[in-house]
């Protein structure tokens, strides 16, 4: 009896789970966006709001945290801000470089609690684009957000974090 | 199985006698029989179970006492980590394609595997993976440290320059235990002897035909995973780091995909040689033969759907929690029923209390025990306190230890004058089980006590509460670890020689394993053998 056409399925069935857990990683993403689990808010421009709801208002407050050993200090001006549902909203943050070198930096924005970041939306973020600060340069960001008036009846108070990064060395790798 | 003929052949008379083995060490680089390969991977895995158990002293040694006293907390970080990798990759999985490769031809009456040049490839890839993994403790920075799950960023951002010999490692692991699972579907699905219809088939051969299955689903991701490791630390892309768009919680999804299969490919096989040797000391048929295949499967096909039951504390959602801990809990009915049929096996049966079947009895008892305590780390809330404690620890070492390895125990015994054609010295192996099943309870049964009070696990150091109960635990850990050398000295012994025995070694054993002599001649079932 021949093995070959026994031997060649289950060979494409390795090569497929090999695929597989790399399709994984866009699905992940797509999973997240779809049902907007894990906090992870869209890092695209979005659309203007088009209604205002009066009758609501909810709660929002900025954190900012650098991760270990990033030579960042990034801070919003108001620690948080009261909106309505559909009315935008201009914040600014404030970035230092603390180091002695040029930088560049990669804010990560991550919404709690998690189910509230679908409805969260950014028209100008500094976390869109990779922010390059010279050394001890200061500078003005802005984020221009709304929150969606279809937010969840229950959710009064949501939580806008930045993580921020120093990606400086990977993109000396990638160049 | 009752089907097969009970008419005894003496196969050595028929044997034609040409294609002896090569003399000294050609024989075994060059082999494609598969019981000189099923021996290598035997042995493989013994050697590696030595050596992994010698970290586990360490381990234990360090932890007899709170405090410093013998290793630096990053030694001991990687001692977790390779002990781990050993037991898993170079101790379990090898000793069961050593079974498969074995015993699953004797028991479906081929020849010899599929693809035997294949086969020898798959087994001497194997000491080199482990060699790269091994010498890495010795470069500097050390060994893989970041356990043997190897989250990301621990093995990326934090990780030290030798993480690409651990990732080349387990690629080729992965190769090998891939190429080993094809062999096995290829010879059970296209080598059954003319009769031997798929519900004839002995249950070892069933459990490892889905486990060869799981094999070849998931090992594919997991090498995904370590490549993915490898190109972030390496090669500046971003799977897993938030700076560049990556998610470090899908490093987790992606893994456990993974891993919770894998550990139903380290018990399914152990399921197979427990259903082989409870009827055999039992005098009786399996109850629930096709209940029992059943059962099987559909612990196979719910191990995909369960993977984030290890991940309640990364903050999932509500919905996501509750979906993983039902189907979770649902793994326990076919389990359960497996339980209830080897129960049901012994029932009334005329049961002798040989060495193989003492160390399935300890199985039942001890694996169902690691069972429940599984059962309990699935209830998410409770779950939230046990996660990454001395409990989990407790949990699957008792799967692991006293379930996969004892089934091995078992396996050895029971196959071991069919190998040899020597019965082994039983005393000797009788303390070998008593020493061991003593000791492994000290050991490891502490260790719910402490992980429930709150002791962490990979933690070179611990608060005084803990003293006495991990000095405890290393006491039976010592015990454990030198009771496994007596394994080694009734293997050398009875490979050396012993009272002959007959093809059939066991009165109450069925199945083609037993119509052939003992020891088992190098070719067998050349002609293949006849099944009513």
């Amino acid at each position: 009896m021949s093995h070959a056409p026994l031997l060649k399925r289950l060979v494409v069935i390795c090569v497929g789970m090999f695929a597989f857990a790399f399709a994984l990683v866009p699905l992940y993403d797509v999973f997240c966006d779809v049902t907007g689990l894990n906090g992870k808010p869209s890092l695209e421009q979005a659309k203007q709001s088009t209604s205002v709801n009066e009758a609501r208002e909810i709660d929002v407050s900025f954190t900012t945290h650098a991760q270990s050993g990033a030579p960042f200090e990034v801070q919003s001006h108001e620690y948080s801000v009261v909106v309505k549902p559909g009315a935008m909203r201009e914040v600014l943050f404030r970035a230092k470089n603390t180091s002695n070198e040029d930088k560049v930096m990669q804010a990560v924005p991550s919404v709690s609690p998690g189910k509230a970041a679908k409805y969260l939306h950014k028209i100008a973020c500094f976390c869109f684009d990779q922010q390059p600060l010279k050394a001890g340069e200061e500078v003005e960001f802005k984020l221009l957000f709304y929150v969606d008036t279809q937010l969840p009846e229950d959710v009064e108070e949501l939580t806008l974090s930045y993580t921020v990064f120093d990606i400086s060395r990977q993109i000396v790798a990638s160049n | 199985m009752s089907s097969v003929t009970e008419q005894q052949h003496d196969q050595a008379a028929h044997h034609d006698g040409h294609h002896h083995p090569a003399k000294g060490f050609k024989r075994w680089l060059y082999t494609t029989n598969h019981k000189d390969i099923g021996s290598l991977y035997l042995i493989f895995s013994l050697t590696m179970f030595l050596i992994g158990g010698a970290m586990a002293m360490v381990i234990r040694a360090e932890l007899f006492q709170p405090g410093l006293q013998l290793v630096e907390p990053h030694f001991f970080n990687q001692m977790t980590t390779v002990h781990g990798l050993i037991m898993v990759f170079g101790a379990v999985m090898p000793a069961f394609t050593g079974l498969a490769n074995w015993m699953v031809p004797l028991m479906i009456g081929a020849p010899d595997m599929a693809l035997p040049r294949m086969n020898n490839w798959s087994f001497w890839i194997l000491p080199f993976a482990f060699i790269i993994l091994l010498a890495s403790l010795f470069m500097p920075g050390g060994g893989p440290a970041f356990g043997w799950t190897f989250y990301a960023p621990l093995s990326t951002t934090y990780s030290n320059d030798n993480t690409a010999l651990f990732v080349f490692a387990v690629h080729i692991m992965g190769i090998s235990s891939i190429m080993g699972a094809i062999n096995v579907i290829v010879t059970i699905v296209n080598l059954r002897a003319p009769g031997m219809t798929w519900m004839k088939l002995p249950l070892f051969v069933w459990t490892w035909l889905i486990t060869a299955f799981l094999l070849i689903a998931v090992m594919p991701v997991l090498a995904g995973a370590v490549t993915m490791v490898l190109t972030d630390k390496y090669f500046a892309t971003s799977f897993f780091d938030a700076a560049g768009g990556g998610d470090p919680v899908m490093f987790q999804h992606i893994f456990w995909f993974f891993g919770h299969p894998e550990v139903y490919i380290m018990i399914l096989p152990a399921f197979g040689i427990i259903s082989t040797i409870v009827p055999t000391f039992s005098r009786k048929k399996l109850f629930g033969y096709a209940s029992m295949v059943y059962a099987t499967s559909s612990i196979a096909l719910l191990s995909f759907i369960v993977w984030a039951h290890h991940m309640f504390t990364t903050g999932m959602p509500v919905a996501g929690e509750l979906f993983f801990m039902y189907a979770t809990m649902l793994i326990s009915v076919p389990t359960g029923v497996k339980v209830f049929n080897w129960v049901a096996t012994m029932w009334r049966g005329s049961i002798s209390f040989e060495v193989p079947m003492l160390f399935s009895i300890a199985f039942i008892v001890l694996f169902t025990l690691g069972g429940f305590s599984g059962l309990m780390l699935a209830i998410t809330p409770a779950d939230f306190q046990y996660h990454d404690t001395y409990f989990v620890v407790a949990h699957f070492h008792y799967v692991l230890v006293t379930g996969a390895i004892f089934s091995i125990m078992a396996g050895a015994y029971y196959w071991l004058p069919k190998w040899t054609g020597n019965m082994f010295n039983i005393t000797l192996a009788k303390w070998h089980f008593w020493l061991s099943l003593v000791s492994v309870n000290v050991l490891f049964f502490p260790m719910h006590f402490v992980g429930l009070a709150g002791m962490p696990r990979r933690i070179p150091d611990y608060a005084l509460q803990f003293a006495d109960f991990n000095a405890i635990i290393s006491i039976g850990g010592f015990a454990f670890g030198l009771s496994q050398l007596l394994f080694v000295v009734v293997v050398f012994k009875c490979a050396r020689g012993g009272d002959k025995v007959p093809a059939k070694v066991w009165d109450g054993a069925e199945g083609l394993e037993w119509e052939v002599a003992s020891p088992a001649p190098y070719h067998t079932f050349e002609t293949p053998p006849e099944i009513k």
